[in-house]
């Protein structure tokens, strides 16, 4: 590990301030730290914002949830006020890593944590991500959790984290700061594709800081679901975050994400417009999910993720359904 | 024999039991290693330069300048000593420094430069060009065995099973990494290493620095895990060595987890086809066992994965070959029962479904073909149960209500079946030295320069002594681990509690016959060696056995497997310490789960190594894989063994588990998968 | 190669912070770079707390940081100055079992079970299990509990397998890792 100098920043008007060239902003550093220790990251400057005053779930008067970025993910997931209205939030994040990892991680580090590839992790390996132009191994080479959608010839990387599925199934937006203010992104527009420059996994600029993620309210059953070859503590092969609202047997309203399939959580809209006004019936969910993993191109290995998702989404949205 | 127990335990429950790398040793300096970036090449220089700049660099190691150091049997321990690198991750150049994180940071300072780099040749297959027949598989079996004629058998037999079943790679990890920490005095060298055998490390260590082995001592009381890894020294022993003498200083090195993948051993992958044959009533009629595994281009290992073929079934025409292709990787070594566990789980897959296809029931199958002598020795069995493990696990579980149809049990969205699955592993005894010392308090002191890698040994050896000087198991200190220690034979093969208990029980037996009355202040002691008492064994063939029976549980819609429970049952001689033996047994289906369903090293076929290179990527089984797993044993006695009557009982737990798990998921799914492990991708496209 | 890999070499920063372990409070002058466990087994000489793969992936690391389980491993030790840590060594004085011999409940339990065979990831899942039950008892849910709306059931070994699975075992303890803490937890 490269050394580095470590500052504590105490607002974020001073965490802005003190990042600058190879800087990292600090959070509960279970991938940062993990990171340098490999040499993936080799920041000169820590900025340590775990004691900013983000640290609190507010719930807004509509159900919605404003969370800061400190608060750890245990915090998040035991909330009494998440479980209640936003269930598939606080099992997406108990779905993650484990219960030590959880009480140091935090909101914001989850949201821009790295993928597992393992060219990736590797600095002796090329990767584009890494080292852009480098070349991207794992398209060839060991693929079988790798993307199956809108990856690119430059990177077929997934995003690891459990907790944006369920954000990007509840149409949530990140809260960032700089020196030149704020803006609000939807979390949708948040992370990126590949395409040719997979270095940047957000749209970040050098020096925002994640202090918010705003959560609308949802109003209807949800579930997270997450596949693995092992039991527990294990990133998925893919997962599901779903919601669904139906009433006289129709689909009033639905919501699809899915995890370890993409770049970014992979918001499934051509299965949701599909469903909404239908039957809420198996028939319509398998056409629904067929249609939605036409856009799938699978590798080598991972041809199985295509069955596996259209069957997650299926079963998930049957449940919901049995549910409500 | 009764309970007590673990010895240790509260040692290593408060924190207290010491492992290797917490020695505190005044002045200790930290060495890093550093991996060759490449699979194939010549190392044209080395520069240490960048890495010695950093303040706080004590010495960088490499070809360019380490000492000559002697010859050994395994090349893998000659580090530094040639420009050739052999495979991608090899240890190619070390850093000492001042502290850890410096050391870690200057081993990313070492420039390398390589020549002639060559794309690495690691992919193994059934046709590989550079296919051979060794003369000897792992443990000195001949490569290849045959009686009758197996191939005509096979041709004109009633019903024929043949299949080919593929294992991975695997890699032990125990979850203590490999360590060492070295100290010269002089001439005279220390080590607290993390190993298997301190007597063999020693030996090792003695010979490569030209020393006389009582110059070199081996510390290493607690080891946390080896399972096979450890058994033979490794590069750090010597390289922590060499580095210490070459800094000037004691190093301490603790090799990194994602290391350990390519420096410190793994399971080989196998390729093994099986062929049955047998008559209608499922008489076997031909076994052919072939078997294709790969070794480094360094040293030959073979892995002896159709040898538990030659004890297992009667039939009067068969076959078990090994061939071994060189391949530009690691050097595969021991990981927990080698060659059984790969090849029982092929052989045992093929019972299953030569089972299915005859319509027998598969216990009844193995029953039917169990033999009265050893099949291919033709000399009797010291002692042989593994049908009584059968109906005992049968009993047990359930068995007799079971429907042998597959898929066709429903638990929600889940499919659910069992499977069984026999298990074998053969019972051998090494030459030892012990002490046993009676004091004046009427204390014990037993002394031996075994190992106790959590394998419960010193409890059992406290047992033996208590047992033979018919004492208190609380009047007795067994004193291990320590190569100071009379000299001892190393944990692996399931030797140990036979090999080191037989020198246990001698020494206690001549201390009794030395004692006379009154204990004199300056106590009394006695030595045993028993070199002869092994050579002039009787000719019998030494098996433990025993039986798997496992439920498994596929999700519909995800091809999830899960092991709701699992029941083994173990023939293994006598069981001297019931507590830490039920752990043992228990621990080795456990990594039998591990081994069915996701255990996993994934050679990259580009770059030469193993991909799969750290705990997020290999999974062994966490807490949540594993529910009710038991186990249980046959008092057997077996005056054929050793003075104690024990067969060993480390490996025999995890062979033939990972079969069980697969003929369970057959029973569910009617899906028959040959290659492990069992993941999703392999069931979901099925149904 | 790789240009990330191809930076020169810096030296160490230090910098001095203080830690409150098992009750004793250390002043340090550390690398910034140190981890907490680091700091623990090579500073402080307690070793109990274990290094399995210094990435987080094992859990052997794991110690009560300010009251909750947490990998030191991943934990730099600037970061966390000032804060309260409880180690293996620790456990049994803050169970009010302190003196000689004196174990925890959750020590004595796998004393009792052979909930540990070569002892290496003990003290992780001590400490983790110490981490567990407080958790369990503050009502905090798990991936596997059924109802997140409804109170949390009562700790079964469903839920106690899923909350230990941060801590892994090669040896394969886990049945009687399950028994100690279900006992325990009782």
């Amino acid at each position: 590990m490269r050394p580095f100098t470590y500052e504590r920043a105490d607002s974020v008007d001073d965490a802005v301030a003190l990042h600058g060239e190879q800087t990292r902003y600090l959070g509960g550093g279970t991938n940062l730290v993990d990171l340098m220790r490999l040499g993936v990251e080799q920041p000169d400057r820590l900025v340590d914002v775990t004691r900013l005053p983000y640290d609190q779930i507010t719930v807004a008067p509509d159900g919605g949830l404003l969370i800061g970025a400190t608060v750890r993910n245990s915090d998040l997931a035991v909330s009494w006020s998440v479980r209640q209205t936003h269930p598939l939030l606080s099992q997406a994040v108990l779905a993650g890593a484990s219960g030590q990892i959880r009480n140091q991680a935090t909101v914001g580090g989850n949201l821009l944590q790295r993928t597992r590839c393992s060219y990736f992790q590797d600095i002796t390996k090329p990767c584009n991500k890494r080292d852009p132009g480098s070349g991207c191994p794992a398209r060839k080479g060991e693929n079988h959790n790798m993307a199956i959608f809108g990856h690119s010839t430059a990177c077929v990387a997934t995003h690891p984290s459990d907790m944006a599925v369920a954000l990007a199934a509840l149409d949530a937006s990140v809260h960032v700061h700089s020196r030149e203010g704020k803006r609000v992104l939807p979390l949708s527009d948040f992370y990126r594709f590949p395409k040719d420059d997979p270095s940047r996994d957000t749209v970040l600029k050098p020096g925002e800081l994640i202090t918010e993620v705003e959560v609308p309210p949802l109003g209807m059953p949800s579930s997270y679901r997450k596949v693995r070859e092992r039991a527990s503590f294990a990133f998925a092969l893919v997962s599901i975050a779903g919601a669904l609202k139906v009433e006289d047997g129709v689909v009033q309203d639905c919501r699809i994400a899915l995890g370890g399939v993409a770049h970014k959580p992979w918001r499934a809209h051509r299965a949701e417009e599909m469903l909404r006004g239908v039957a809420a019936t198996k028939e319509n969910y398998l056409r629904a999910a067929d249609a939605e993993l036409e856009s799938a191109h699978p590798l080598r290995e991972n041809g199985y993720k295509i069955p596996l998702a259209r069957n997650l989404i299926v079963r998930t949205m049957l449940s919901l359904g049995e549910g409500a | 024999m009764t309970s007590l127990e673990r010895v240790e335990a509260r040692d290593k429950v408060t924190g207290r039991a010491r492992y290797a790398f917490e020695y505190p040793v005044e002045g200790a300096a930290y060495l890093m290693g550093v991996q060759a970036a490449v699979g194939r090449a010549e190392i044209a220089s080395v520069d240490h330069e960048a890495a010695l700049a950093l303040p706080g660099v004590l010495a960088v190691l490499s070809c360019e300048n380490a000492p000559e150091i002697a010859e050994v049997d395994d090349p893998e321990l000659l580090v530094f000593q040639s420009r050739k690198v052999s495979y991608r991750g090899q240890f190619v150049a070390a850093v000492v420094a001042e502290t850890w994180e410096t050391a870690q940071e200057a081993a990313r300072l070492v420039r390398i430069t390589y020549a002639d780099e060559r794309r690495p040749d690691v992919r193994l297959s059934a046709d590989h060009p550079g296919l051979y027949e060794p003369e000897e598989a792992n443990g000195g079996f001949p490569a290849v065995s045959e009686l009758g004629d197996p191939d005509a058998a096979f041709a004109t037999a009633a019903v024929q099973i043949d299949a080919t079943y593929t294992t991975p790679a695997q890699h032990n990890n125990p979850m203590e990494p490999h360590a060492t920490v070295a100290a010269w005095e002089g001439d005279d060298l220390t080590v607290y290493d993390s190993n298997q055998g301190a007597s063999t490390v020693q030996g090792t260590l003695a010979k490569i620095f030209k020393l006389e082995p009582a110059q070199v001592r081996v510390v290493s009381p607690h080891v946390g895990g080896g399972f096979g890894s450890k058994g033979t020294p490794r590069p750090n022993v010597v390289l922590a060595a060499m580095a210490a003498r070459a800094a000037g200083r004691p190093v301490k090195l603790a090799v990194t987890r994602q290391q350990m993948f390519a420096t410190t051993g793994y399971r080989t992958p196998t390729i093994q086809r099986v062929r049955l044959g047998a008559d209608a009533d499922g008489r076997l009629t031909a076994i052919l066992h072939e078997v294709v595994s790969q070794s480094s281009t360094l040293r030959e290992f073979a892995e002896q994965a159709a040898v538990p073929s030659r004890v297992m079934y009667r039939a009067s025409n068969r076959r078990t070959a090994h061939r071994l292709t060189r391949l530009d990787v690691p050097t595969p070594s021991w990981m927990r029962a080698p060659g059984e566990t790969p090849g029982m789980f092929a052989l045992e897959s093929a019972m299953d479904e030569l089972a299915y296809t005859l319509g027998v029931d598969p216990v009844e199958l193995r029953v039917r073909n169990e033999p009265e002598r050893d099949p291919e020795q033709d000399i009797p069995f010291s002692s042989r149960n593994l049908v009584a493990c059968l109906r005992k696990g049968a009993e047990h579980f359930g068995w007799a209500d079971r429907d042998p149809t597959p898929a066709i049990r429903r638990r929600g969205r889940k499919l659910v079946g069992t499977g069984v699955a026999a298990a074998t592993y053969p019972a051998n005894r090494m030459p030892n030295k012990a002490t046993a010392r009676a004091d004046a308090d009427g204390t014990f002191t037993i002394r031996i320069a075994a190992a106790d890698i959590g394998t419960g040994s010193r409890t059992a050896l406290t047992l033996v002594a208590a047992e033979t000087l018919k004492a208190d198991p609380a009047q007795v200190t067994v004193e291990l681990g320590d190569s100071a220690l009379p000299r001892a034979s190393l944990a692996g093969g399931s030797t140990g509690t036979a090999s080191w208990s037989t020198a246990v029980v001698r020494a206690c037996e001549a201390l009794l016959d030395e004692l006379d009355g009154e204990i004199p202040p300056e106590g009394v002691e006695a030595t045993a060696d028993t070199a002869e008492e092994i050579k002039s064994e009787p000719e019998y063939s030494r098996h433990a056995f025993g039986a798997h029976f496992a439920e498994a549980e596929v999700d519909i819609d995800t091809g999830e497997v899960r092991i709701p429970r699992m029941f083994g049952v173990f023939a293994a001689g006598r069981i001297i310490s019931p507590t830490t033996a039920h752990s043992q047994f228990v621990g080795g289906m456990v990594m039998g789960i591990g081994m069915a369903l996701m255990e996993q090293s994934v050679m990259d076929a580009e770059f030469g190594d193993y991909l799969t290179h750290d705990l997020a990527q290999y999974h062994v089984p966490a807490c949540a894989d594993v529910a009710d797993v038991q186990a249980t044993w046959i008092d057997e006695e077996d005056q054929h063994l050793n003075p104690m009557g024990v067969k060993g009982i480390g490996e025999i737990g995890i062979v033939g588990a990972a079969a069980a798990v697969a003929n369970a998921v057959h029973h569910a799914t009617g899906v028959r998968v040959r290659d492990l492990p069992i993941t999703p991708a392999h069931l979901l496209p099925d149904f | 190669m790789d240009s990330a890999n191809t930076r020169g070499g810096a030296p160490p920063v230090p910098v001095s912070i203080t830690l409150t372990v098992n009750g004793r409070e250390h002043r340090l002058d550390i690398d910034t770079r140190a981890s907490l466990l680091d700091v623990l087994r090579e500073r402080l000489g307690l070793t109990g707390a274990k290094k399995g793969c210094d990435h987080g992936q094992c859990g052997a690391c794991t110690v009560l940081l300010d009251g909750r389980r947490a990998n030191s491993c991943l934990a730099l030790a600037v970061a966390n100055d000032g804060a309260e840590v409880t180690t293996v060594e620790g456990l049994a004085e803050a169970a009010g079992a302190a003196g000689e011999g004196g174990l925890s409940p959750i020590q004595e339990a796998f004393v009792e079970r052979d909930a540990l065979q070569c002892g290496y990831c003990t003290p992780g899942q001590l400490c983790s299990a110490t981490g567990m039950l407080a958790e369990a008892a503050e009502g905090w849910p798990s991936f596997v509990t059924e109802d997140l709306a409804a109170e949390p059931p009562a700790l079964d070994d469903a839920e106690i397998r899923e909350r230990m699975s941060g801590n892994l075992c090669r040896c394969g303890a886990y049945v009687n890792i399950v028994a100690a803490v279900r006992e325990v937890g009782a």
